[in-house]
């Protein structure tokens, strides 16, 4: 298979860009693999990548139910960051951050990783001295952070409200400059090209059904294509999670289901540079390459498995907008839709061994489970494949709401549609 | 100025008494009133009107309508300008300007369509390939990126702010018709008859979709007139309501549908008050779809030139707009539709060289084309466009059966590939779309909500189904709301039987050279493209979408989705359904976000909540500040006051004679009912049961996971009557909380709770002369023995009956609050400033409000951060042991409880005098390098005016018993501050609390 490189490119402009292959193959399930993954998403793809890289197992397979990268990896709004207040939380998503550094280099896919900045924006005092808690905690622990003021804001978002008549204006904000975006596609597919470039089986239209669990161990999954065995199994299915673990008899999980909308515009030339949160409502936004602003806001209404939102949180989040940045006013919504989120009682995921002996768990991303793709794919792949966390993910345990070691990033307690 | 050379001299729905001079790019041009920008353009044989998004190849006109991916203009200018906007939708207006766009100064010498050239190399997704570069890091990245984010895009956003407004509003009715055409109107005449109330929505001007085009007859009339009667008709009748130039843009759940007006927009400005567009949220008992279909081009070489348009299109701009967009056309189908199309265009004078036809069978109307001497080359298609910026020239036609090439010369191909439903709203109501194998096109399948689909949406095309299915449509909405009406008769119609459409996806390639077959003409995505996206593998149609950008553009794939999966289908050997269809998503078109927001944006965005002394302090001279959505008195300064010297005299006033504050903002609770002490006893963390008839008390709630959650002051205002104070922030939280509580969990209990924040305006008045304040104001005695700490008592306040006191303090001096009926609020607050004026009573805001509770050692915002509990906070003690109370059963798991939690403490700067920052984490290590082990932060912080030196509270792992008196670092490295502080109690005045009990 030919590696990606410009050269690459250059050479198949000449030959009608005819020698591409597959970026990956599209096999038979065996009858039994050393781990199997659940959910072709981002999370399940990183982690048979650096199962396979990490941790030197071969015989592994994905099984995905629909077509891999069909979840939340591929509706979501991009962002990377690991601008967090709280210890576990900082570790982890900073070890993320600096895998996404390299990320393209290492599965040879462009993932189009832009470190352009995110600007969490601050409306009054309190949110000031909440923005320079959290941003001094990130300098004390390694993190890049700058509390800006209102005028250096002014200069990276020039289109925001300035004027009197904003509602809520702009006091300063908090800024990441090693946060961005990154082409949520090319995350998919590029660790799936690398996994089965590394022998991974990925299966796609395969839904897991079932459980072959004795004496408290796993022995294998039903499939909609055959049963397949495995004394390891690790299940990264996001918003599923409460499904999926329910056909292995974990019924009650701290996690609810709620659908969280994206929306992006008509095609625009460069009009926002940065990522920038609202503090003072339900908007953020921030530019794709293709010029679509990409914004979202706040959970539906209601629960609900169904992959797509209402009107009355669109008309909501776009309230929020034009009191940020009436310019935007005449710029065109072209498609917005929804993804299912795993929302926890903190706020903070799930990546943990399970009561069920060789059945492992990854879920509770809320809507933050993108930027957390590989430290989360690396994390998961270690405890699946040495039966035990690593440090980085020690306190994500699924045990913690009974202990009551919470790590609530927002503060707002055990209500998952508050995180 | 140009002619309008393509204009017919009759014929067509504009007025041509009515000219209208427009410009487009540098160029002023003419129109006529009933023009849209499109056909404005092409009257006066404007061929390129913009560039494609990554080969900026030339584009001109290619639709009449939504589905339109090439004519995208600015329109507009300055803070009016908006991209993107398709030149078949505008209503031409005197004076209108646009400006062509995705394009370098000009735009015929566009220096980007050297891209072009370069096309073999920038095939779909080739950046996922390159630009990573040989380094760990984005840097090789992020500079390519920058040019790749100022090549693509489409249109510019002026960044201005856009100066209309925008409105919302709702509608019910019993029946939405979707869709003005026959279908759509046939269906609202059904629907309405028995007085159900029925919504037609039509994106045009004028409803009559295909009939204001089309030369059908009606009853014997023209088709437009019939349409003329029956909109009259609709519109007499008061139970329907007809919108205009209004798109149902989503269906969503229940039955809702929303819907932009577009009210102003063929304006050149909003008109009077007018918005510029509105938003039309409709819930309807059924649903009636008659949305039409969406003609599909022909995949071949070059297809995408100026002057290759859609047949139905061309006919379009001849019949409703008297305009022929070029002089030699060659008509290209697959179905007889576009046979009219040819029959259109040489009746209007215009030479059609040929009419290619895919299919061997003789059409339906091939006999009409050889009465005009129109040549039909059968069994053939055209593999190649040859031609330039200024458009088609000539076309290379194949026979498909192997054989014959021809060249022909002309100005304008007139192409279909048949007629696709649209599908959109039906897909996004949750239904799925069905392959319907005999005619060759998606349908709409099994219903997920009360609607159903008529007409050219339901694929079937001809007039007279159209008007049967429309009549019967309504007629079954309105019985299944309850309205039964009798199915109106169809008229009848003129209109031959058309003989079968027979797709070809793709055209086969010619033998010399392959020019890129395009099928999506915005994204510029080639049959090439996703022919290499299934060699790697990309075969879903999702993932083809996503790897090729197909039907990504601002026409949401509504000319390219359809082919593109069938070439994708053919490339993996199965069939069209298998293949499947890409999830619609909506807006069916898109629907600009000032629509979107509606009016609550600006001021109106969470408008501003005012107490009912607003006036007041602001004759004070007050600073504002925003707390939530109220506003309050920040501090009130006297001339040449910083903030700073201002809650420093207000402090020192207050302390040290009287002062009073507006605290109305308090959340306030009445709860009455025999359970009502019961009640609070399970919610607060402390006892009520005991709590006796005119006293009040402190409490705390937690959340149900054991954390500290909300604080205040409730008082007994009677047996069974009591009033709760809460957090200004959570004043909304808990009441929805306790609402929860009494409905949900305890139903038994009988407690009665209301919201009376509103109702009740509330003045906290402190200080050691403030009793003396308050005895000239009240009708009661408030000795300290007659009225004690925390007494609570009804009263008559400055002569107004019905008011409330309290002597509770949250500044730790004596201290009382008055509650007083908001409308007496300002006469009452009047009458304390009057009375303390001998004691030089001062206003403070919440500026010295906070300094105070500060000294204090009261905890507030900033303390409660939702992941501290009471013992954290130095208020264990109140939690009872002998009784249940929210929270806690969680209160007391392993992490929650123990010494190594951080705890509540004071500090104060180790010199005395460097100011102290919340936000600060604490450390112990003056120099270390990250990462820093953090062991508390500074919460809140103030100036301690007694002792005259910087104070702050906080939080630190162990609290007073691990670090009393020890120095720690304050440390803020945002700003390069670190500051050693010493740790202290959190009560900086009187400590022993003397003052508020004297
Ligand atoms: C609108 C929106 C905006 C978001 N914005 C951001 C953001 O800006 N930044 C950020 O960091 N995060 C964001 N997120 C969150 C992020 O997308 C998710 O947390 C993350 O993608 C979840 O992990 P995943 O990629 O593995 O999930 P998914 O992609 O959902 O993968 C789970 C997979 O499991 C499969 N599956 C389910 N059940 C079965 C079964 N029985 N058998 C086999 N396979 C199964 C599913 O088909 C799916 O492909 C957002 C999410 C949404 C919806």
């Amino acid at each position: 298979m030919s590696r990606y490189s410009a050269l690459e490119v250059l050479k198949g402009g000449l030959t009608g860009q005819k020698h591409w292959q597959r970026a990956w193959r599209d096999p038979e399930p065996k009858q039994e693999y050393d781990a199997i993954i659940i959910g072709g998403g981002g999370h399940g793809l990183a982690t048979a990548y650096y199962l396979a890289k990490l941790h030197g197992m071969s015989r592994i397979a994905v099984c995905e139910k629909g077509y891999l990268g069909g979840g939340n990896v591929g509706r979501n709004t991009t962002i990377v960051r690991s601008n967090y207040m709280l210890e576990d939380n900082a570790h982890f998503y900073e070890h993320g951050m600096k895998l996404w550094e390299e990320l393209s280099q290492d599965i040879n896919f462009n993932v189009m990783f832009s470190q352009r900045g995110i600007i969490n924006l601050a409306h009054s005092d309190a949110q000031m001295d909440a923005f320079a808690r959290r941003g001094n905690a990130m300098r004390l622990n390694g993190i890049d952070a700058e509390l800006l003021t209102r005028d250096q804001v002014k200069e990276h978002l020039p289109m925001l409200d300035y004027s009197g008549k904003a509602r809520f204006p702009v006091y300063g904000g908090l800024q990441q400059p090693r946060g961005g975006t990154a082409r949520h596609d090319a995350v998919a597919w590029g660790y799936a090209r690398a996994a089965d470039m590394l022998g991974v089986d990925i299966l796609q239209n395969c839904e897991v059904t079932g459980f072959d669990i004795h004496d408290g161990k796993v022995q294998g999954i039903q499939t909609t294509r055959g049963a397949i065995k495995s004394g390891k199994v690790g299940i990264a299915v996001a918003g599923n999670t409460s499904r999926v673990c329910a056909l292995a008899g974990l019924n009650r999980l701290p996690i609810e289901s709620h659908k969280l909308q994206a929306m992006v515009s008509e095609p625009l030339k460069p009009f926002i540079d940065t990522v920038c949160t609202f503090g003072a409502g339900h908007f953020y936004v921030s530019q794709s390459d293709k010029g679509g602003l990409v914004f979202g806001g706040d959970l539906d209404g209601y629960n609900s498995y169904a992959q797509r939102g209402n009107l009355p949180m669109v008309a909501h989040v776009l309230q929020c907008g034009m009191a940020l940045m009436p310019a935007i006013g005449r710029i065109r919504l072209l498609r917005h839709w929804a993804g299912v989120m795993d929302m926890s009682m903190d706020g903070s995921p799930i990546i943990s061994t399970t009561p069920v002996k060789g059945l492992y768990l990854n879920g509770g991303w809320c809507y933050g489970g993108f930027k957390a793709t590989p430290a989360s794919g690396w994390c998961f792949a270690h405890t699946v494949a040495q039966d035990r966390p690593h440090r980085l993910n020690e306190a994500f345990t699924l045990d913690r709401f009974e202990r009551g070691y919470l790590i609530d990033e927002k503060g707002v307690g055990p209500i998952p549609a508050l995180h | 100025m140009a002619t309008q050379s393509n204009r017919l001299p009759g014929g067509g729905e504009i007025d041509r008494g009515k000219p209208l001079t427009f410009r487009f790019d540098d160029k002023t041009y003419t129109g006529f009133q009933g023009d849209t920008l499109a056909s404005a353009l092409l009257a006066n044989n404007v061929k390129l009107v913009g560039r494609s998004f990554k080969y900026h190849r030339p584009r001109g006109v290619f639709s009449a309508g939504p589905e339109e991916p090439n004519a995208l203009v600015h329109l507009r200018s300055g803070d009016r300008q908006e991209p993107n906007t398709r030149a078949t939708m505008i209503e031409l207006y005197d004076g209108l300007i646009a400006e062509s766009q995705n394009r370098g100064k000009s735009l015929r010498n566009d220096p980007q369509r050297i891209n072009n050239l370069f096309k073999a190399f920038l095939p779909a997704g080739f950046y996922y390939k390159t630009f990573m570069g040989p380094f760990r890091n984005t840097r090789l990245w992020m500079f390519i990126e920058g040019f790749i984010r100022k090549s693509a895009g489409m249109g510019a956003a002026s960044g201005l702010p856009d100066p209309d407004h925008y409105d919302q509003m709702s509608r019910h009715c019993e029946i939405l018709v979707i869709g003005g055409g026959p279908a759509g109107l046939m269906a609202a005449k059904s629907a309405a008859a028995n007085g159900a109330r029925v919504i037609l929505v039509d994106d045009r001007a004028d409803p009559g979709g295909q009939l204001r085009y089309e030369q059908y007859e009606i009853d014997g009339k023209k088709g437009l007139d019939w349409i003329n009667e029956t909109v009259a008709g609709l519109e007499a009748m008061d139970n329907v309501f007809i919108l205009r130039r209004t798109t149902a843009f989503g269906y969503y759940d229940h039955n809702f549908i929303g819907c932009v007006e577009r009210v102003c927009d063929h304006l050149p400005e909003p008109e009077g008050n007018k918005p510029r567009q509105r938003v039309w949220n409709l819930q309807a008992g059924h649903v009636v779809l008659a949305t039409g279909s969406h003609e599909q081009p022909m995949v071949f070489g070059n297809n995408d030139l100026p002057g290759i348009m859609l047949a139905g299109a061309v006919r379009t701009y001849v019949n409703q707009y008297g305009v022929v967009p070029g002089k030699r056309a060659v008509v290209f189908t697959s179905c007889d539709d576009a046979y009219r199309t040819a029959i259109a265009l040489h009746d209007a004078g215009t030479t059609v060289v040929a009419l290619v036809d895919t299919r061997k069978l003789d059409s339906s109307y091939a006999q009409q084309l050889l009465d005009r001497k129109i040549r039909i080359i059968n069994d053939s298609a055209i593999v190649s466009a040859q031609g330039n910026a200024d458009g088609v020239t000539s076309v290379e036609v194949h026979s498909l059966s192997g054989g014959g090439a021809q060249r022909l010369d002309c100005d304008l191909v007139a192409m279909s590939n048949g007629w696709a439903p649209a599908l959109h709203l039906f897909s996004q109501s949750g239904g799925k779309t069905a392959w319907d194998a005999d005619r060759n096109i998606f349908v709409p399948g099994d219903s997920k909500q009360a609607e159903c689909s008529v007409g050219a949406a339901n694929g079937n095309f001809s007039l007279k189904t159209c008007l049967e299915e429309g009549s019967a449509a309504g007629a079954m909405a309105a019985s299944s709301t309850g309205f039964n009406t009798a199915v109106q008769a169809v008229p009848a119609v003129s209109e031959i039987h058309e003989s079968a459409y027979e797709p070809l996806w793709e055209c086969p390639d010619p033998a010399k050279g392959h020019p890129k077959k395009f099928v999506d003409h915005q994204d510029d995505v080639a049959v090439s493209d996703i022919q290499l996206a299934y060699r790697e593998g990309y075969i879903s149609v999702e993932h083809l979408k996503r790897y090729t950008t197909l039907g990504m553009g601002t026409d949401q794939g509504k000319t390219s989705n359809v082919p593109g999966l069938a070439i994708m289908a053919e490339a993996r050997g199965c069939s069209i359904p298998e293949a499947g269809h890409t999830t619609f998503r909506p807006p069916y078109t898109p629907v600009s976000m000032g629509a979107l927001g509606g009016a609550e944006t600006g001021e109106h965005y969470m408008p501003i909540r005012r107490t009912a002394i607003d006036s007041w302090h602001e004759e004070q001279g007050c600073k504002w500040i925003d707390a939530g959505i109220w506003r309050r008195p920040r501090y009130y300064p006297q001339s040449g006051e910083t903030i700073r010297d201002a809650f420093i005299r207000e402090t020192g006033m207050t302390r040290g004679s009287v002062g009073m504050c507006d605290v109305t903002t308090l959340g306030k609770i009445d709860l009455q009912g025999p359970d009502t002490a019961e009640f609070l006893e399970r919610i607060y963390i402390n006892h009520w049961m005991k709590l006796p008839v005119g006293k009040a008390r402190y409490g705390m709630m937690l959340r149900e996971d054991g954390i500290a959650y909300d604080d205040g002051v409730t008082s007994r205002m009677s047996e069974n009557h009591f009033v709760m104070t809460t957090t200004t922030a959570n004043a909304v939280k808990v009441m929805a909380n306790l609402e929860f509580y009494l409905q949900v969990i305890w139903p038994e209990l009988r407690v009665q709770v209301t919201s009376v924040t509103e109702q009740w305006s509330a003045i906290a008045v402190a200080g050691p002369n403030s009793r003396k304040v308050i005895q000239k104001i009240v009708d009661i005695d408030v000795s300290n023995e007659a009225f004690p700490f925390m007494g609570a008592s009804g009263c008559v306040a400055a002569g107004i009956p019905g008011c409330r006191l309290f002597r509770i303090s949250f500044s730790g001096e004596l201290a009382f609050e008055i509650n007083v009926p908001c409308d007496y609020a300002r006469y009452v607050c009047e009458k304390i400033y009057e009375a303390g004026r001998e004691f030089d009573i001062v206003p403070y805001g919440t500026e010295t409000l906070g300094n105070m509770r500060i000294e204090k050692g009261h905890v507030a915002g900033p303390e409660l951060d939702g992941r501290t509990t009471a013992d954290d906070l130095g208020l264990g003690m109140m939690m009872s042991k002998k009784k249940e109370f929210v929270g806690k059963r969680l209160a007391y798991r392993d992490s929650m409880t123990g010494e190594n939690r951080k705890k509540f403490v004071g500090f104060v700067p180790a010199d005395g005098k460097t100011p102290l920052k919340a936000g600060a984490q604490i450390v112990v290590n003056e120099n270390a390098a990250p990462p820093v082990e953090m062991i508390g932060h500074v919460t809140s912080t103030g100036y301690c005016v007694e002792h005259d030196h910087p104070i702050g509270l906080g939080l630190i792992r162990g609290g007073l018993d691990a670090w009393k008196d020890r120095v720690v670092y304050m440390s803020y490295p945002l700003r390069n501050i670190i500051v050693p502080m010493k740790v202290v109690s959190p009560v900086f005045v009187d400590p022993e609390g003397e003052r508020l009990h004297g």
